[in-house]
């Protein structure tokens, strides 16, 4: 019964919703959510899943694949040789050093060096899947921490070509590495002498950059011109298997394959086609691939030796974070860029896996180091979300600069305080806009870099989490007369709202939205002074448009100024309707309708022609009755 | 040959039947540029230094508009207030447009019967037009009278069409050379014997 496959997929998915659902509940990543599904369906807890864990392994590693093909996709050529500073870098600083002692480390454990040297690679290695899934679900791609990360994480990604090419000349002197069973999915090329093996690693790379120019690209061409949706997404998948296929063929990894695929890809007009396709692919693959990871946390190994295995793993990623913290600490981050960098790429990632069969498959390692070691590697990966969560939660908090700068300020700002949180795009804009009024804002950020350059400005620059009652009172929120929230995260609106409700009610709160499903929420809430960002520069599009097209400036000018107060009326009046409650699931159609009342009711009303003032016609008609 | 600037300002151009037809007759002449100040200054944020070189560049300025509320447009008094500078167009230095000649084309729903002492709103078009004379004279410019179409609410085809036939002499006669002393100063330009030529 539990070996269908039926049966499996329904436990995979049922386990990955209602333990991602409890996750996302509780404010955690899904991540933790994934992994807690692979160990209770896995065959150590419930035992849903049998011992297939492996083959499962196998297959979710396509989740990884498409993850690093679309982090090639969005990795352009020039951004790449942009950002080859930080990449090399704190990429090279990080691998290099965490090697370097991994292995001693590991010779002075007893460890045979070819052994230690493998294994030290393999833990140089942190886990894309995890941090890039955690920094995107938390928004902090933007950030010094976000890129930092990005640039570790693609250069270790580039890291392993080499480190597959060079494992194979470890196994040389030892007995020739053939025919063991295991090695059935690996390559056929294993045969050959060590020179062909990396000739035709090499070979297949410059492959994958010609065929992605002279095959892959006028092939989607071809399959576009048809028209037909599907037929993209099956070239998609064609495209991340055919790689990950002729990858595993020559013996190294297809991920990376799927990732160079990418980057050769990136500059191409289907570079978003590919993206939008592949996204929903990649998101529960990965998923998969959290669970399988959850899975094959293998319980009796670590019975076995529960000191050795959590001494290690604790030594392991010790050894990693102070490494990371010093690679911070050299390019000059502010000590939460650090720390989160430090606690979200402590971990052992995927790469490990690969590289560790791939030695135990040229008998470099034994059936019991590698055993240990991936549960290692498990365990090290499933304690990621929980190390960040502590750090987020308990560390960063009390850190942070707090202090602020006294300068003398504008009369204006200081008998009438303002607040402005958050220095995004928007919230810059705005605090520029102000400031060149000589009113001053208290700024709060929670980009440490972003603080102090703001500093360095002159800024009142709090720097932290604006949620915070404490942050927001030490910023003077007791004596500030207007709150101006610029973030995007209706998740921090909304919080801080509840907080000046409840605390503060005579502060003037004006909150920036993205949309107006957001706005609803908040006008619901009580608040009426609700900005969309999307609709002032949506009118402004729309009215040079009709420039264009021949209608007077003028006349537009004034035309979406009444287009926008009657929109913002129409705004608060919708925003009672109680049709958007969570029983719309199908909300595009609803939109979609909602959009068409809109634009019937403007055709009715006639934007255009409510204004009589000095119109001729209207004055000749009047005439005309007398 | 004199060059001819016509600050037209008009809020609802689209709706105007006779300033179109004016506007239309007038446009490709040579020397006469058309300076439509609500196409421009949609929000009324006039370009002073713009507006500037343009009045430099010209010999004749024509204030062409609606007679709204015995007054021009808003935004031609915006104009008025913020381009016509202290010590620029007036005061000690102030001799930019000096020499220049200026004048009003303005058209009225109101027939000419009505602006006068007897009609409805008791004074002539040239007495409500008294702002404008002294501000040119102020700027040391000659104040010419008015081109006006008046009683537009009623006007028929043929009137208007001699109507603009009229406001194109007129522009080109000015062009010309048509001096203060050619005309009779309380009669509209409109009327006056040359264009009967």
């Amino acid at each position: 019964m539990t070996g269908s496959i039926l049966f499996q997929a329904i436990m995979f998915l049922a386990g990955a919703i209602l333990c991602v659902s409890i996750a996302k509940r509780f404010g955690l990543s899904s991540v933790i959510g994934y992994l807690l599904a692979g160990v209770l369906i896995g065959p150590y807890v419930l035992g849903f899943i049998g011992n297939e864990g492996d083959d499962i392994l196998h297959f979710a590693e396509f989740g990884v694949v498409m993850m690093l093909f679309l982090i090639g996709l969005e990795i352009e050529p020039k951004n790449f040789w942009k950002m080859r500073k930080t990449i090399l870098g704190m990429g090279g600083l990080q691998v290099g050093a965490t090697i370097l002692l991994a292995y001693l480390l590991f010779l002075a454990l007893g460890f045979d060096s070819k052994v230690a040297l493998v294994v030290s690679m393999a833990v140089a290695l942190s886990s894309t899947a995890i941090a890039m899934q955690t920094i995107k679900e938390k928004g902090l791609m933007g950030t010094t921490f976000g890129n930092s990360a990005f640039s570790i994480l693609l250069f270790q990604d580039i890291i392993v070509i080499f480190m597959l090419g060079f494992i194979p000349l470890l196994a040389n002197t030892d007995t020739k590495s053939t025919n063991n069973s295991h090695s059935e999915s690996y390559s056929l090329i294993q045969d050959l002498p060590v020179a062909y093996q990396t000739i035709a690693i090499i070979l297949s790379v410059v492959f994958i950059v010609v065929a992605g120019n002279y095959l892959i690209v006028p092939m989607l061409r071809k399959v576009a011109k048809t028209g037909v949706r599907e037929l993209l997404i099956a070239a998609a998948l064609l495209i991340v298997f055919g790689i990950s296929f002729l990858m595993e063929f020559v013996g190294i990894s297809p991920a990376l394959g799927a990732f160079l695929g990418g980057v050769v890809l990136s500059n191409s007009e289907f570079k978003h086609e590919l993206e939008s396709t592949l996204e929903p692919f990649k998101n529960l693959l990965l998923g998969l691939f959290f669970m399988a990871v959850g899975a094959s946390i293998n319980f009796i190994v670590i019975a076995n030796n529960p000191f050795t295995i959590i001494g290690t793993l604790f030594t392991i990623i010790v050894l990693k974070a102070l490494i990371l913290y010093i690679t911070g600490s050299v390019f000059k981050l502010k000590l939460d860029q650090k720390l989160m960098l430090t606690f979200s790429l402590a971990q052992v990632g995927e790469f490990a896996f690969v590289l560790l069969s791939f030695a135990f498959g040229l008998h470099i390692l034994g059936q019991e180091q590698m055993d240990m070691l991936l549960v290692i590697t498990a365990l090290s990966m499933s304690l990621t979300p929980i190390i960040t969560l502590i750090n987020e939660r308990l560390i960063l908090p009390n850190i942070g600069t707090k202090e602020s700068i006294k300068r003398p300020m504008d009369h204006i700002a200081k008998s009438q305080k303002i607040i402005l949180v958050g220095f995004g795009h928007f919230g810059s804009t705005v605090g520029r806009f102000l400031r060149s009024h000589g009113v001053e804002a208290t700024i709060l950020d929670h980009d440490s870099n972003r603080v102090d350059f703001l500093r360095q400005m002159g800024f009142e620059v709090y720097y932290g989490d604006a949620t915070r009652e404490d942050l927001l009172e030490s910023a003077g929120i007791a004596e500030a007369k207007i709150i101006i929230c610029a973030t995007n995260r209706l998740v921090v609106s909304k919080a801080i709202s509840k907080i000046v409700k409840e605390k503060y009610p005579h502060v003037d709160l004006m909150i920036r939205t993205k949309n107006r499903y957001d706005a609803y929420e908040l006008l619901n809430m009580g608040h009426t002074q609700v900005y969309r960002e999307s609709l002032d520069t949506s009118l402004l599009l729309a009215r040079d448009v009709l420039s264009k097209m021949g209608y007077r400036k003028y006349t537009l000018n004034t035309q979406l100024q009444n287009f926008r107060k009657y929109d913002e009326e129409s705004l608060k009046r919708l925003a009672q309707e109680p049709k958007r409650d969570e029983k719309y699931i199908f909300k595009v159609r609803e939109e979609l309708k909602q959009q068409e009342k809109f634009l019937n009711d403007d055709l009715k009303r006639g934007v255009v022609d409510f204004d009589n003032h000095w119109d001729s016609e209207s004055m000749k008609k009047a005439l005309e009755k007398h | 040959m004199k060059r001819v600037l016509v600050l037209f300002a008009h809020p609802k151009f689209e709706k105007s039947k006779v300033n179109k037809e004016l506007i239309e007759e007038i446009k490709d002449l040579d020397d006469v540029t058309i300076h439509d100040l609500y196409e421009e200054y949609p929000d009324f944020h006039v370009d002073v230094n713009r507006e500037k070189e343009l009045l430099e560049n010209h010999d004749i300025i024509i204030w062409h508009h609606p007679f709204y509320w015995y007054s021009c447009p808003p935004l031609m008094k915006q104009w008025i207030d913020i381009v016509l500078e202290f010590n620029w167009a007036y005061g000690p230095e102030g001799n930019a447009l000096k020499g220049k000649i200026c004048l009003n084309t303005i058209t009225t729903g109101g027939s000419k019967e009505m602006y006068c002492s007897e009609g409805n709103n008791s004074f002539t078009v040239r007495q409500f037009l008294r702002p404008f004379e002294q501000t040119a004279t102020l700027c040391g410019m000659t104040y010419f009278s008015p081109f006006t179409v008046m009683g537009t609410h009623k006007l028929q085809e043929n009137k208007l069409l001699e109507a603009k036939v009229k406001y194109k002499k007129v522009i080109k006669l000015l062009q010309n050379g048509l001096d203060v002393n050619d005309f009779d100063s309380s009669a509209f330009l409109n009327e006056i014997p040359q264009l009967n030529s």
